[in-house]
């Protein structure tokens, strides 16, 4: 707050009803009735529920399709976190060295930032036709009949494929970012001191970094859970079946499309766990981050 | 000096390879728009640039491809400038609002509407998706403007972006202010609002392409074909592709690319408004 504010109360009150109602109906409201069905099941035909404690949550982590789902997710956002990462941080530091092009090789890798998740699911499910799919026939030529939708393995693939692509941006917008803001004084005195790249590289520029890294570690991990949505969806053409799927399309598919409440409320449930302890992690991290500059 | 050239050689080839990672998919959209649908089912994506892009923008834009006949390309465009435009100003008025309030006043439970605010952070949408959707549907405004933008103005990231810019306002303006008599109505819209210029356009161009992108809400909320938004409406395309007997892939492609190029065009023109508003309201 500043010293000198205002003293009136009914208008910063008006100035913040609107935020705050839009809140409580469509946040609070919801979550509250998501808590509250977790613990109920829910008649399918809708004629009323019964209370049953813990017992969703107990059928969930005693079913093996949800363990299977959660591993899954798990790899997926640990794949796709480490590929997004690797790839920008290498074109970062290229980009960040070259002097002819720069501007246009950033605007090269940062469009795609603006690409809608499920256009990204729809470029890859082209890519990999069946018939004619140019990766496809890239892995025809070794030898592999690739066919999405149909073998576990291949359609992962693709899922990972296209969230890497559409995540690249970001992180590549960050760490150039990041590495643009290493003051000239620090380059040049590492400059004197090591004279291999790689050696200046891992012991000057990376641990400079390492904030950025920290924070972009959180940013990919949520967006491979929660943002991947939408190419999951298109990549499996909305037939979940036996197909590869995150945690989060199984609440959709549950809840909005087998009239599983209570299930599904257990899962978001557990959702809300899971971004609880995330943010909480981002945080800590946020108080111990280190400035060497 | 020889040794340098080869390392400045191989910093161009890293990048042109990701470049092309990033643009290639793109470009085969497009070639594929501009070839005659048989001819893909036979081929593929090729090299060849036929003639057909004309006829496929046509059909893509002004002729359904829905059941109820309403969903041209040029209706869900339309609603995807809603929903991104609105979604967008909404987050940037409910944010400046509630910044103003936070920084500029002297009010008790400030901190808790804060923190009431902060904690939207940890409910995505994602984790109260049927819930979400009930409520949207007790207040009657499914398939409605309304229904799609409103639930999802709340906007955490908007407050705090704001807020902190207002915190880096010099004090001496408000006392200024307050002696020339301006009270805080007029502060707040003949001083605060033209300051932060800089800071609404960044922040614009990054909730209008968010907003734009929704997949998830609009999904679940609209069912009416004319009020598809146009990555709303991929997933039916993906279907309509699947049942065809000659999938139009030009048509389809066509609108992929229309759901594309408007929030790319904002991006690479606004870069560095953009690149700012990413990299500073996010930490």
């Amino acid at each position: 707050m500043k010293r000198a504010g205002f003293t009136t109360v009914s208008l910063p009150v008006l100035l913040l009803l609107p935020q705050l109602v839009i809140i409580a109906v469509f946040f609070y409201w919801p979550t509250v009735v998501a808590l509250q069905s977790s613990f109920y099941l829910q008649d399918p035909f809708g004629f009323g529920s019964t209370f049953v404690g813990l017992q969703n949550y107990i059928d969930l982590f005693g079913s093996r399709e949800y363990r299977r789902i959660a591993s899954f997710t798990v790899v997926f956002s640990l794949l796709v976190t480490f590929f997004s990462l690797a790839i920008a941080l290498v074109l970062a530091v290229k980009a960040d060295k070259v002097l002819r092009g720069a501007r246009t090789y950033r605007t090269l890798l940062m469009w795609v930032y603006a690409v809608a998740p499920p256009v990204a699911g729809f470029i890859a499910v082209i890519m990999f036709n069946q018939s004619w799919g140019p990766l496809t026939e890239f892995f025809g030529f070794f030898g592999h009949d690739y066919m999405v939708g149909v073998n576990f393995n291949d359609t992962a693939f693709s899922m990972i494929l296209a969230s890497v692509w559409k995540q690249v941006p970001v992180n590549f917008i960050f760490f150039l970012s990041g590495l643009q803001s290493i003051p000239r004084s620090v380059r040049e005195a590492a400059l004197i001191d090591n004279r291999s790249a790689s050696g200046r590289f891992w012991d000057v520029t990376f641990p400079l970094l390492a904030p950025t890294g920290f924070f972009l570690l959180i940013i990919n991990i949520t967006y491979s859970l929660f943002d991947t949505f939408g190419i999951v969806d298109i990549v499996v053409k909305g037939e979940p079946g036996n197909n590869p799927m995150t945690l989060v399309y199984k609440v959709y598919v549950d809840g909005f499309r087998g009239n599983d409440l209570g299930g599904s409320s257990a899962q978001s449930v557990i959702l809300m766990v899971l971004v609880l302890a995330l943010t909480i992690f981002q945080f800590r991290l946020i108080d111990r981050r280190i400035h060497y500059t | 000096m020889r040794k340098l050239k080869l390392s400045t050689v191989l910093d161009h080839a890293v990048l042109i390879a990701g470049s092309l990672f990033m643009i290639l998919p793109l470009l085969m959209l497009l070639q594929m728009t501009t070839v005659p649908d048989t001819e893909i089912i036979r081929t593929g994506p090729s090299l060849t640039i036929g003639d057909q892009l004309d006829d496929n923008f046509r059909k893509a834009m002004f002729e359904a491809s829905g059941f109820s006949g309403e969903n041209t390309g040029l209706s869900m465009l339309k609603n995807s400038m809603i929903l991104g435009i609105g979604f967008a100003f909404g987050k940037i008025v409910l944010g400046m609002m509630a910044a103003y309030a936070i920084v500029y006043f002297r009010l008790r439970f400030a901190t808790f509407a804060f923190w009431l605010i902060f904690t939207t952070l940890l409910l995505p949408l994602e984790v109260r998706i049927l819930p979400s959707y009930e409520v949207v549907q007790w207040l009657g405004m499914l398939n409605t403007y309304q229904g799609l933008i409103i639930p999802l103005i709340a906007s955490a990231t908007a407050t705090f972006f704001f807020r902190q810019f207002f915190r880096s306002v010099p004090e001496e303006l408000v006392e200024a202010a307050r002696i020339d008599g301006a009270g805080p109505v007029k502060f707040f819209i003949d001083i605060l609002v033209p300051l932060s210029q800089t800071m609404i356009a960044a922040m614009f161009i990054i909730m209008f392409v968010y907003g734009w992108n929704q997949y998830l809400w609009p999904t679940m909320i609209t069912t009416d074909e004319d009020m598809y938004t146009l990555v709303r409406g991929i997933k039916q395309i993906v279907q309509v592709l699947e049942g065809a007997v000659v999938p139009e892939f030009g048509r389809s492609n066509v609108l992929a690319l229309v759901a594309v190029i408007p929030p790319v065009l904002v991006v690479v023109f606004f870069q560095s408004w953009f690149v700012k508003g990413l990299t500073e309201s996010d930490k």
